[in-house]
């Protein structure tokens, strides 16, 4: 088991036309199954194509509508991509995954709001995407690094991201699924939806959690773990060294007006039983302490 | 990206907001043929610099005749203005905004900004004019009142006329205030802005509302679509080593350390300046190199980081995915031979081909300290630093 994608999801990629897109859709094709799940690509106007001998469709529509793909992972330029996830949105996909970085924030809000009472989920904008080890990756992280397992991963970061997984990999921890949800002020599921997933699943023993300085997630999923995770739960913030005001590369990553700093967010989190640690090299061993294996 | 307190009321005068009447100056001789200009009694001299807390810092300043504008324009032109968002060293006041005086009974802030969680932009607004918003919220949270705006409906007149009452506005000017606050929705929507504050909006004695000060801060990922907002940009008041950073697609801030980092990812980059803390050294910058770091990105992050006086140790922590280790290190170690580098030079390497980045550096003939993993890197990082 796994949360959200297992080797049976099918997936289209929008934007597969572009050289981002072509790249990662190879990598994430040559992926344990992902011959079998890649199936679709959208570029409008370009239907007819293939890349890979995955076929190019005009549409979401058409492209779910032929292939049965219900995800979608988007490698979509920054002025179109919140345009893209609407349409993903409007065909009735169950999960979009928006890798792109750079999408306006207004845009986000747009789309955001049109999502309201729709049954599609989001990922991102400006993530690395997910991984369910051994079966399925969607996105651009290394797959290499990652082992099937049962721990669970959710983080609002790249690199940090794999820094974590790799630390659990090393002392031989593999995680069921690993999600990126990207690092942007305005996105879809958030630290606290994804912590629910790994709670209900049956294969997820033990969840790392990776925030960062800004807005106030992981002060809410900390609340929600408080009163309802039955897993152990470790915990890591970045940006304790970062100054005021100033965006720390992700959009998402300020700390304005003395709120979204990273002490409150640990002090939240450990007041909520979460086992933080303040050293970025320690997220592994911190999970290998608390089960004692 | 920031713009000065004029820019910000010549775009709410766009929309229908009144502000006084006013002009930007470059120097002392403008200055004062703008106040004759303006004419009246009472004028206010404010220095223009992208930083809050300008008054106190001796930047604004009341003049009662033409003479004392000259006097206060004087003073504030060229001075280095400190105040608690600027840099212990303050910032060089390069322009003036003269205003005529305003006569003020009650002084109001409104805002606007985008509330993360509720994914929506939210008005706040408050009786409590002038002070920061952020030591309201602190000290009498009660007196800030917020409406979130549905985008499909805009900032509705019952609702803008419902919160400025709130605020205690009086009945004889809520037409105003509804003007007021529309017109800053309206700006705020249209010019992809994501804070957007007057404060204080002032209402004169003469029963006027007036945006007394102004600041729009905009989305920079939006100004594809807004050239006329890129024309503002002055750069005089960003740092320069950020602004070329920038051109390089490097995201750079600098900070009071002297410990230099490059690091791919801003995760990353964050959870390095916090091991090298945690380690007992203090970071010199935050440096993203991004998903594609080629040899030519590399050295200019190199380049940028010596260019800090103060840095006495670089640490380069890379975790490789699609970035391959093996190309940074040829990066890193070509950039080291350009630039001549002097201080020691800590690099952790991890992920897709590390091995043969591992091998490229211990071959280059270079002095470089290799590093197994994070705490290892920091503990070395700092070691290093503290012994040259």
């Amino acid at each position: 088991m796994s949360i959200l994608i297992n080797k049976d999801t099918k997936v289209m990629t929008q934007g597969m036309t572009g050289k981002v897109g072509q790249f990662h859709t190879l990598h994430c094709k040559n992926y344990a199954n992902g011959a079998n799940c890649f199936v679709a690509g959208v570029t409008p106007g370009k239907a007819g194509q293939s890349y890979e001998g995955i076929p190019v469709f005009n549409s979401v529509m058409e492209a779910s509508a032929q292939t049965g793909a219900t995800v979608s992972v988007i490698y979509v330029p920054p002025p179109y991509a919140a345009a893209a996830i609407d349409e993903a949105v409007e065909a009735g996909l169950e999960l979009v995954i928006c890798i792109t970085e750079g999408i306006p924030e207004h845009d986000m809000l747009r789309t955001r709001y049109k999502m309201q009472g729709k049954k599609t989920l989001l990922i991102g904008p400006n993530c690395p995407g997910l991984i369910t080890p051994d079966e399925i990756k969607i996105g651009i992280m290394p797959g290499h690094i990652h082992r099937k397992g049962r721990i669970g991963v959710v983080s609002r970061s790249g690199t940090l991201t794999y820094e974590a997984v790799w630390q659990l990999t090393e002392l031989g921890f593999g995680q069921s699924s690993c999600v990126g949800i990207g690092g942007d002020p305005i996105n879809g599921m958030k630290h606290l939806q994804i912590m629910k997933l790994f709670n209900d699943d049956p294969e997820t023993d033990a969840v790392v959690m990776v925030g960062e300085i800004g807005g106030s997630d992981e002060e809410e999923c900390a609340r929600w773990i408080k009163s309802n995770m039955q897993k152990p739960v470790v915990g890591f913030i970045a940006g304790l060294t970062a100054p005021s005001g100033k965006r720390m590369g992700h959009a998402g990553a300020i700390i304005s007006g003395g709120q979204g700093g990273a002490e409150n967010k640990l002090a939240v989190m450990e007041e909520c039983g979460i086992h933080i640690t303040r050293n970025p090299a320690e997220m592994g061993k911190t999970m290998k302490h608390i089960l004692k294996i | 990206m920031k713009i000065h307190e004029y820019q910000a009321k010549e775009i709410l005068r766009q929309y229908g907001v009144p502000t006084p009447r006013g002009s930007v100056c470059f120097s002392m001789d403008e200055a004062l043929a703008v106040a004759q200009k303006l004419g009246g009694s009472v004028w206010v001299v404010k220095a223009q610099i992208h930083a809050g807390g300008r008054g106190q810092g001796g930047g604004v300043k009341v003049a009662n005749s033409v003479q004392d504008v000259g006097t206060h324009a004087a003073k504030i032109l060229g001075m280095k203005l400190v105040t608690h968002q600027t840099t212990v060293d303050g910032q060089l006041v390069r322009r003036l905004l003269i205003e005529e005086g305003v006569q003020i009974a009650k002084e109001y802030y409104v805002g606007m900004v985008i509330d993360r969680s509720k994914q929506s932009v939210v008005l706040m607004a408050s009786s409590e004019g002038g002070m920061e918003i952020e030591a309201v919220a602190a000290h009498s949270p009660e007196k800030i009142h917020k409406v979130w705006i549905n985008p499909s409906s805009g900032l509705l007149d019952t609702e803008a006329d419902a919160v400025a009452r709130l605020i205690g506005i009086p009945n004889a000017v809520l037409a105003q205030a509804r003007a007021c606050l529309q017109g800053l929705y309206r700006a705020f929507m249209e010019k992809d802005a994501i804070l957007a504050e007057i404060n204080p909006l002032v209402l004169t004695v003469d029963q006027n509302l007036l945006a007394l000060d102004a600041k729009i801060n905009f989305d920079s990922n939006a100004l594809f679509r807004h050239q006329e907002i890129v024309a503002l940009r002055d750069l005089d008041e960003e740092d320069p080593a950020e602004v070329e950073a920038s051109e390089f697609g490097l995201s750079y801030i600098s900070l009071e350390g002297n410990i230099g980092c490059l690091v791919n990812g801003a995760g990353l980059a964050m959870a390095t300046m916090d091991i090298i803390k945690l380690y007992g050294g203090l970071p010199a910058n935050f440096l993203d190199v991004g998903g594609g770091a080629s040899t030519e990105k590399v050295t200019e992050a190199f380049k940028l980081m010596l260019r800090n006086p103060n840095l006495r140790a670089i640490l380069v922590n890379i975790f490789g995915g699609i970035m391959k280790c093996d190309v940074i290190a040829e990066g890193v170690v070509a950039a080291a031979r350009e630039v001549h580098l002097k201080v020691p030079l800590v690099v952790r390497l991890e992920g897709t081909n590390v091995d043969l980045g591992k091998k490229i550096l211990a071959e280059s003939g270079l002095p470089i300290i290799s590093a197994g993993d994070m705490a290892d890197a920091a503990a070395k990082v700092v070691a290093a630093a503290k012994g040259a």
